[in-house]
């Protein structure tokens, strides 16, 4: 009869996020989504890095043809994982269940979205043969090549983030993954001339600049060259709370408070 | 233990339930009726915390489930309607995560959970996943997730719903097993269930009550009440005249090409002795004689129907924001 330890102020308690963050991980290697988006995205990230990054002719001993696929990689797949967050949850009334169990709200938001992005780091730490190869070719900066990774998992994070509050928003996965998709998109070109010209010509170089600056592309530019920028881990951090928050916010609405 | 206070909850311009005040009590086994969309399982929803009132609350064993809302849902076993689990998760791999949100330790899952298991009879399907399993498993998955933690308070939508007889019996038994040291809540639209297991009956329309009693006192406003069957051995004829005589008979209906006589009695007084010695009188011997209590099912038409025709379009519109919600 006994409830988990007083939630504290942020209404988190350690214990349901453990719980239901177990529960979320064994469910991805429960079905076979986990093996084919592990599979999927080591075979899309090796030939990137190979045929469109010039790995080997490039004779450089780092990852930079590696890591500058990665916002294009995690526009696609990213959405494939955060699109079943809250939507299949809501359409196949598991929700009722989630939300009537003695849990917050930011719990069960904290505990899914963990899940989902320790499931993304473990896709990233299989490239790994990828940094053997490096240290076998050359002496790469093996202090860059942590900070690439690093700032290629907060980048997922942002992405999931984005995609958890999506699909807490419709009932429909592939609405979910379509939309997630598309803001993704606009927010890691927002620095390329494709978004900024849409602001250039009616708003101010200021305007245009904060765009450029959000952008995921320019955050993770300096970062995957081994620069790991206090601004740039803070765009990040913050990001991911933001759509936090908002999926929490988004989930709340949904029970009608 | 439950309290319920002008809770209320408007889907839109539509209110859906209407300030529900009324409380149940340890012991107390209430079903909740109501035709389809009458807002029976928008006040469990929010009496479990899953949706928020418009107006007014509710409390659990003295929690407020809008103010602490965690203690209030620990202290609450829920079967929502439908019974929604997770297809890819094994029936023991549910059971054991629910436990441990519900904040069982370790020590605690295992008795708890053999505990669950053997009451609601799943032993053989443990291992498999929810998916794969039959309706009454499935149910009984959802039931032995609302028992694992004995709570205080068990509330449970449509508990038999697509049950073969046996496992209703079988559920309706746990039912009334656990009712002693429980405040439980059942919904049903099967009346006989009520009967079999609730010690009070609340009747809701249009999201407003319309009945709170016991299921007897429900059957004693059915018009038939006291009411007497006689199926005569011949000659029913010459009984149906003598009976229409009776002073407190208000009417002889005969079963069509049947020997069976149903004696409506006036202002539901007693008349089965009158009967009785009225065809004895004149010489007439009869098979077969019972009193009527009254049937629950005329009772519920009579007291629903009402609301129903005066706002068809409302229910229609409180059935689509249930099913929009679910």
């Amino acid at each position: 009869m006994s409830a988990h330890a007083t939630p504290h102020r942020l209404g988190l308690s350690f214990g349901a996020v453990g719980t239901i963050f177990k529960r979320e991980m064994a469910t991805y290697f429960a079905t076979p989504l986990a093996y084919v988006f592990i599979v999927v995205f080591l075979v899309l990230a090796g030939s990137f890095t190979f045929y469109l990054g010039n790995f080997f002719d490039r004779g450089q001993a780092d990852l930079i043809s590696f890591f500058q696929f990665h916002p294009w990689l995690y526009v696609v797949l990213i959405p494939a994982i955060s699109m079943r967050l809250w939507a299949e949850e809501i359409n196949s009334g598991t929700i009722e269940l989630l939300m009537t169990l003695p849990i917050t709200t930011a719990d069960a938001v904290l505990g899914k979205y963990l899940a989902a992005w320790a499931f993304t780091g473990v896709s990233l730490a299989l490239t790994f043969p990828l940094w053997i190869t490096i240290n076998y070719l050359g002496s790469p900066d093996n202090g860059a090549v942590l900070a690439g990774y690093i700032g290629s998992f907060f980048m997922a994070g942002g992405y999931l983030a984005l995609g958890s509050f999506i699909s807490a928003l419709t009932r429909n996965q592939v609405i979910a993954f379509v939309i997630a998709t598309a803001v993704c998109f606009i927010l890691t070109a927002a620095g390329s001339p494709l978004v900024t010209a849409a602001f250039s010509s009616w708003a101010g170089d200021g305007v245009v600049a904060f765009v450029r600056s959000m952008s995921f592309m320019n955050n993770f530019q300096d970062i995957m060259r081994g620069v790991l920028d206090l601004r740039d881990v803070v765009y990040f951090a913050s990001l991911i709370l933001f759509f936090l928050f908002c999926t929490v916010a988004a989930v709340n609405r949904f029970k009608g408070a | 233990m439950i309290e319920l206070e002008n809770l209320t909850k408007d889907f839109g311009p539509h209110r859906a339930v209407d300030s529900l005040n009324f409380s149940v009590a340890k012991g107390e086994v209430l079903g909740f009726l109501g035709p389809n969309g009458a807002g029976k399982s928008t006040t469990m929803r929010m009496l479990t915390g899953f949706i928020a009132p418009s107006f007014g609350t509710a409390r659990i064993c003295g929690f407020d489930i809008q103010a602490a809302p965690v203690a209030a849902k620990s202290h609450i076993g829920y079967l929502p309607e439908g019974a929604p689990a997770w297809p890819d998760m094994s029936a023991e791999a549910f059971l054991k995560f629910a436990a441990a949100a519900r904040g069982l330790s370790k020590a605690e899952i295992k008795p708890q959970l053999a505990r669950a298991v053997e009451a609601t009879n799943l032993g053989k399907v443990l291992r498999q996943p929810i998916g794969s399993l039959s309706k009454g498993f499935k149910r009984r998955v959802g039931l032995a997730q609302a028992l694992l933690h004995d709570p205080d308070v068990l509330i449970m939508d449509e508990p038999t719903d697509g049950l073969d007889p046996n496992q209703k019996h079988e559920v309706r038994d746990l039912i009334r097993a656990m009712a002693g040291d429980k405040a439980i809540v059942i919904s049903t639209h099967i009346l006989e269930e009520v009967e079999a297991v609730c010690s009070r009956a609340v009747v809701i329309a249009a999201g407003k009550i319309v009945a709170d009693e016991t299921p007897q006192e429900l059957e004693a406003r059915s018009h038939r009440h006291n009411g007497v069957w006689v199926t005569l051995s011949a000659d029913a004829d010459q009984a149906k005249s003598v009976l229409a005589a009776l002073p407190d008979v208000a009417g002889v209906e005969a079963e069509p090409g049947g020997s069976r006589l149903f004696c409506r009695s006036t202002d539901k007084r007693s008349i089965a002795g009158a009967v009785a010695a009225a065809l004895r009188e004149h010489g007439l011997s009869f098979e077969e004689m019972h009193v009527e209590r009254g049937r629950l099912d005329d009772v519920f038409r009579a007291i629903t129907r009402h609301d129903a025709d005066e706002t068809p379009g409302q229910s229609a519109m409180a059935r689509e924001t249930e099913g929009a919600l679910r």
